[in-house]
């Protein structure tokens, strides 16, 4: 570890923290559909829409509605991308000939990207036409990440509101989230991304003749569009099967710097959209701080880690911590804090290869993905994660004083807290669940590419990060098969669904209750002790859940390291 | 459910057709305007030909030149078409080796690679990001150090002085961004071409 490592970590968080407040004030106008800078341009183009889908903007919806139309529009969206993928061979914008992909292929792709997921089972440039890149994965990335953002806004109203009926209108949340905030940033992200390197064309791969006489084959493409919604959206699907440690993903440290600040920007602005919806924006700081104790305390292991090295390499005469599946030009610092900022808010992004960081190193981002992608989280995603905890959190905190625990003025009762439990046992029921079946079946042992604990870390991490909708992997797992394509689409479709409904139902059941005023009795929520008791319970029920199951994985792998072992696979 | 498949479908045409086509087909024309060269890929040319991308490493097997990283790149076996061969720097298939901490596999790789490196360097520990594969593998730069382990053995196949090397080496070294961002590195096919311009003077 140096300093200018600790210097570039400190940068990246001032960074963050300076944006939420301005961010977050402009995304609160969107949601309450004020006007903002750009309303003379997008009020019209928005009236449009809403004129030839037949919405009436006005008019609001009760959370089960708001529930069903985030459904139907899924479900269009999968059959549309699903169709595209086997499609593309007879579709334009196929310079390099890419051929249908095959259908479980397809079925795992679908949900990844409709779930904001984007786990990939395929290599982007061995696979995808440049029309799939653009009008299928592109797209969703737009679509999936305004979803998320539209879903905590709802959640949220049910905090702010009292007595009421209505969470919002869903399609006024999706249409308002990406014309005003993703597509605007995306465009000035695209270009400063080609500046920086990354191609953006529509031609064919290059066929370059090396120093040395060699033929080289240079996949290019629509790629700073793409990787501009990838990151802010924290969508994380790379065009290239590398992702982000690409070159043309990523060429320099500062289009680095920018792509992680872009991860956890709109994520870390919700929780102030939280606090002025609220009407008190300690509340969102609060939040903010739990999500900032967590992330610093898991960036610090893995610049820790990583900066050490593994015992295995370091017996031979080597300088330097762990580069193996590093690039230069991020070296070992931006590499740690990339991976923890990327498993932290469910982007999945990568520009390292995990599967070959330390053991306590590649823990840390499976911890992060296990605690429910809370961690500032994906975009709205992480808000209403969290969230969910706090309701739990507040109800440790009643129990303990024997008070009907209230937040923010309401009363948090038997339906909250069962819909919360409901959401949060969804996902270590999908992660360890799968990754128990995929260990006794011969279709699931066949996936990992190293032996012993670590080959049980590839098994785990994949569908730890498929519920988490987080999509990195470890990437030595071979998961283009039918057995994973098709249990890792199911993790993903769970993960997403089983937690927005509740979160949903939880929205619906606030909206409709009344406020009740603060007495001497009320229990702060935005100081420290309330900060510690929602880290706590967050430890505390993410330690229970998976400790048993790192135990077998990198715990072991980590104890087995430092005596010198190694594993053959194959033997 | 039946009166949310307008909007549904409505709206999901309409942001497909903005977000899907509009979005990226407009920003390819105006990143294609305003910086062509870098839209393209950042593609370089001598005498005419594509010699390779300013961003993407090339494999250098030579003694004359200075080799990149390990690349874990592979592709797909010409006879079988199930199974793939190791292709370093294939830059239409990148990827890394997914090797892990207790790989006996990597273990294995990276004493061999640290032997070798060894012979042309006798004695000196060598730098990690020589012997390691890159998450890309086609990492284009190298550390200063990384380099200057190689300037012995390019001195050698080039009847170059080292000074002379280093002297060349240190003009390409690109610094940390204000100081601060990134690392510190070398781009090792610039380097290689400035190391052929010196040969032909």
């Amino acid at each position: 570890m140096t300093i200018n490592g600790w210097i570039q970590i400190a940068l990246f968080c001032a960074v963050v923290l300076a944006l939420a407040r301005p961010l977050g004030g402009y995304m609160t106008r969107v949601f309450t559909g004020e006007r903002t800078v750009l309303s003379p341009v997008l009020a019209s183009v928005e009236r449009g829409l809403y004129r030839v889908a037949g919405i009436n903007s006005a008019q609001e919806q009760h959370w089960l509605a708001y529930a069903l139309s985030m459904l139907a529009f899924h479900v269009l969206g999968f059959l549309a991308l699903y169709a595209l993928l086997r499609f593309q061979a007879v579709l334009p914008f196929n310079p390099d000939g890419q051929s249908a992909v095959a259908p479980d292929l397809a079925f795992n792709t679908s949900a990844s990207f409709v779930t904001n997921t984007n786990w990939q089972s395929y290599g982007g440039e061995t696979t995808m036409s440049y029309l799939t890149q653009m009008l299928g994965l592109t797209h969703q990335n737009f679509l999936s990440a305004a979803t998320g953002i539209a879903l905590a806004v709802a959640l949220v109203r049910g905090f702010a509101r009292a007595s009421a009926n209505t969470v919002g209108s869903f399609w006024v949340d999706l249409t308002r989230t990406t014309l005003y905030v993703l597509l605007p940033l995306c465009m000035a992200l695209t270009l400063f991304y080609v500046w920086q390197g990354i191609p953006q064309t529509l031609g064919g791969a290059v066929e370059a003749t090396t120093l040395e006489g060699a033929k080289q084959t240079v996949a290019v493409g629509p790629v700073a569009s793409q990787v501009a919604i990838k990151m802010l959206g924290t969508n994380g699907g790379g065009f290239f099967n590398a992702n982000a440690a690409h070159p043309f993903e990523n060429p320099t440290a500062l289009s680095n710097f920018i792509q992680i600040v872009s991860i956890f920007a709109i994520g870390a602005a919700m929780t102030n959209v939280f606090g002025r919806m609220v009407g008190d924006e300690r509340q969102g700081w609060a939040i903010l701080a739990a999500m900032g104790l967590l992330f610093l305390a898991g960036t610090a292991v893995v610049y820790w880690a990583e900066s050490t090295g593994s015992p295995v390499l370091n017996a031979f005469s080597l300088t330097g911590g762990n580069m193996e599946g590093k690039e230069v030009r991020f070296g070992i610092v931006a590499s740690s804090l990339f991976a923890a900022v990327t498993t932290a808010a469910s982007c999945g992004a990568v520009n390292a290869m995990h599967d070959s960081f330390t053991a306590l190193g590649g823990m840390i981002p499976l911890i992060n993905m296990q605690l429910g992608e809370i961690i500032v989280g994906g975009v709205g995603a992480g808000l209403y994660g969290i969230l969910v905890f706090v309701i739990v959190t507040i109800f440790v905190a009643g129990l303990m004083v024997g008070r009907t625990p209230e937040y923010l003025g309401k009363k948090i009762e038997g339906r909250e807290v069962k819909m919360a439990m409901l959401a949060i046992l969804c996902l270590p029921l999908m992660m360890l669940g799968f990754t128990a079946l995929a260990t006794v079946v011969a279709a699931g042992l066949a996936g990992p590419a190293n032996a012993g604990p670590h080959g049980f870390s590839e098994i785990l991490y994949a569908f730890t990060s498929a519920a988490a909708n987080n999509g990195s992997a470890f990437g030595g797992l071979s998961a283009n098969t039918a057995f994973y394509n098709t249990s890792l689409g199911l993790g993903m479709l769970f993960g997403r669904f089983f937690v927005i409904v509740p979160a949903l139902a939880i929205a619906g059941s606030l909206a409709a209750k009344k406020t009740v005023p603060a007495s001497a009795g009320t229990f702060p929520t935005h100081g420290g002790l309330f900060v510690g008791l929602l880290v706590g319970v967050i430890l505390i029920v993410g330690g229970l859940t998976f400790f048993p199951a790192l135990a077998l994985g990198p715990i072991v792998e980590h104890l087995a390291g430092g005596l010198g072992q190694t594993f053959a696979a194959g033997g | 459910m039946l009166n949310q498949l307008r909007p549904a479908l409505v709206l999901l045409i309409a942001l497909t057709a903005l977000t899907g086509l509009a979005y990226p087909l407009a920003m390819t024309g105006i990143a294609g305007a305003i910086f062509p060269a870098k839209a393209a890929g950042s593609l370089i040319e001598r005498d005419g030909k594509v010699v390779g991308s300013s961003l993407i490493g090339q494999s250098f097997t030579s003694d004359r030149y200075f080799h990149g990283r390990p690349s874990a790149t592979t592709a797909a076996d010409p006879a079988d078409a199930t199974k793939t061969l190791p292709s370093p720097y294939n830059a239409a298939n990148s990827s890394g080796s997914n090797l892990g901490p207790t790989s006996a596999a990597l273990a294995e790789r990276v004493k061999a690679d640290v032997a070798a490196r060894q012979a042309e360097n006798p004695g000196r520990p060598v730098p990690v990001d020589l012997v390691t594969a890159s998450g890309s593998g086609l990492d284009p730069d190298l550390s200063p150090e990384a380099v200057l382990f190689q300037v012995p053995r390019v001195s050698k196949a080039r009847s170059l002085s080292e000074d002379r090397l280093r002297g060349l080496v240190e003009a390409q070294v690109q610094d940390r961004l204000l100081g601060i961002l990134g690392e510190p590195r070398v781009n090792v096919l610039a380097l290689n071409l400035a190391l052929d311009g010196l040969g032909s003077k």
